[in-house]
């Protein structure tokens, strides 16, 4: 009898959570379809003028700034963190791991604000100096975002890597192989669904960062022409603009908002597949 | 003599697994050792292809000869002898690839290129095993859809295609069910004309039906060597007797 009431509200509870999230969703939609009527849906993907005054909403810059901050973040992230797993799994002492956890741990910790003002004061004069342009740029907000990803990849490319089986490793050195060689023909071929799974997590995070990047990229609304530009991403776009929005331009912000959902979903989708295809 | 095992004793951490063993290993012969779980007798095979080197705070001392080489000396290539001295494990334990990728990677990674002589080897090391005809038709699927002791065996091939010298063998056949193991016993018995065995068994029939030699290890200690015949028909330490007799172990 206790039991059952127990159960019931887990599940009560479980629901609720449900409930919250499909309500998100359902208003995230509601609340821009009339944006979606009024400008057209192929020209919001289309149009590459963002002038709210003039009834103006294109959004294929902002779409294009996002994926290309967040992919090359990505190029960043990617060689820095899987070496460091390699390293932190198969190649440390005991004292380096447990030296290099708390550290990774804090990196995922520290919030964004602080990452954002890290480039806005460093990285930007760097940039500007030593690189070329005024410093808010692609390049800037890549880089802060690659170092915010860093924990995630690091982390899901560890646990993945220390999950291959010992007997691999072992029937890959009776067989005469080097360490090296044990590393990339087998730890690496078999971790990789692990490792993906990190990048497209890290992609997702990248993908969905606001403060930092805002304060790093210009967020002047164009296609950047190189990676010294600067560029707008959607998620800026919304928390610039919120603050003043009426009628379509608020209904606009929220087809950001969908367009940002439909990417997440779609690379959650993506790690599903992979942990299906590779049964883990 | 193929191996000549002298006053070798092995630490770990602080307890002394294997306390002073002299064996000698002939060429072209199956050398069973016995004894009771614990024993040491995994931890001795594995001295003989260095795979102790993998356990933290492992520590030996004395010799391994193999032709007359330590093997544990500081300028022996423990990769080179690993491809001297292959294994096979307890639990089959092929890689996540082919059929076919399974028994190429150790010539692979031994820097072979040429797809000829990979193809060949593969095809002929299946065929030792017994394995090709089941599995000629899927060659190139995962080696995970094979049954137990088709893996195992796999593990075999794998092992024989870089043309070791010695095979060691830490209970092959535990995992297998009696047809699996009785394939398995029948492919050992015919490898040994080409490689030295050193085979490790809790199950005294075995020993007893394919091994030339038997070894009876006891808390580190090698306690009765000899040829099987004489071990198990008339064997000379009380020890000896009880553990083959089923008294204890």
């Amino acid at each position: 009898m206790n039991e059952k009431i127990i159960e019931k509200g887990l599940l009560s509870i479980t629901l609720c959570l449900f409930v919250i999230i499909s309500l998100i969703i359902i208003f995230l939609v509601h609340e821009s379809i009339p944006a979606f009527t009024h400008f057209g849906l192929i020209r919001i993907f289309t149009d590459m003028r963002w002038i709210p005054d003039l009834n103006l909403f294109g959004m294929l810059p902002m779409i294009v700034s996002s994926l290309l901050v967040s992919f090359l973040a990505l190029v960043f992230a990617v060689p820095l963190s899987l070496t460091t797993a390699i390293y932190i799994e198969e190649l440390s002492s005991i004292s380096i791991k447990n030296l290099f956890k708390p550290i990774i741990q804090t990196l995922a910790g520290i919030p964004s604000v602080v990452y954002g003002f890290f480039g806005l004061t460093v990285l930007i004069p760097l940039i500007r100096d030593f690189v070329g342009g005024d410093g808010f740029s692609v390049l800037a907000a890549s880089i802060v975002l690659a170092i915010m990803i860093l924990p995630t990849i690091i982390t899901l490319s560890q646990d993945a890597i220390r999950n291959v089986p010992f007997e691999y490793k072992q029937a890959s050195f009776a067989l005469g192989s080097t360490h090296f060689q044990t590393i990339s023909k087998i730890i690496l071929p078999t971790a990789l669904p692990g490792i993906l799974t990190g990048i497209i997590l890290g992609l997702g995070r990248a993908v969905g960062e606001t403060l930092a990047v805002l304060m790093v990229i210009g967020n002047v609304n164009q296609i950047p022409s190189s990676i010294l530009d600067s560029a707008r991403t959607l998620t800026s776009n919304i928390a610039l603009e919120m603050g003043y929005a009426m009628d379509i331009h608020y209904n606009m912000l929220f087809v950001n908002g969908v367009i940002l959902f439909v990417i997440i979903v779609v690379l959650m989708a993506l790690t599903m597949c992979i942990q299906h295809k590779w049964g883990c | 003599m193929k191996i000549t095992v002298k006053d070798f004793n092995v630490n770990l951490d602080d307890k002394h697994i294997l306390n002073n063993i002299n064996l000698n290993i002939k060429r072209n012969s199956i050398h069973a050792i016995i004894g009771s779980s614990g024993c040491g007798k995994s931890t001795f095979i594995k001295s003989i292809n260095r795979m102790n080197d993998l356990v933290k705070n492992f520590k030996s001392s004395g010799k391994i000869l193999l032709d007359g080489k330590n093997i544990y000396d500081d300028d022996i290539d423990v990769v080179n002898l690993r491809k001297r001295v292959g294994m096979v494990f307890q639990k089959a334990n092929p890689f996540a690839k082919s059929i076919f990728d399974n028994v190429a990677y150790g010539l692979r990674i031994a820097g072979c290129e040429d797809s000829g002589y990979i193809k060949n080897t593969v095809l002929d090391s299946l065929d030792s095993v017994g394995l090709l005809d089941e599995v000629k038709d899927k060659l190139y699927e995962s080696a995970f859809k094979l049954s137990g002791g088709q893996q195992q065996r796999l593990c075999i091939a794998r092992t024989i295609a870089i043309s070791p010298e010695v095979i060691l063998m830490d209970e092959p056949c535990s995992a297998l069910d009696p047809l699996s193991t009785l394939k398995v016993e029948e492919l050992i018995n015919e490898l040994k004309d080409e490689y030295t065995i050193v085979l490790v068994t809790h199950n005294m029939q075995q020993a007893r039906r394919i091994s030339d030699y038997t070894s009876f290890f006891l808390d580190g200690v090698l306690v009765e060597n000899g040829r099987t015949e004489d071990i198990f028909s008339n064997p000379k330490c009380e020890k000896t007797e009880n553990y083959i007799a089923g008294r204890f172990g």
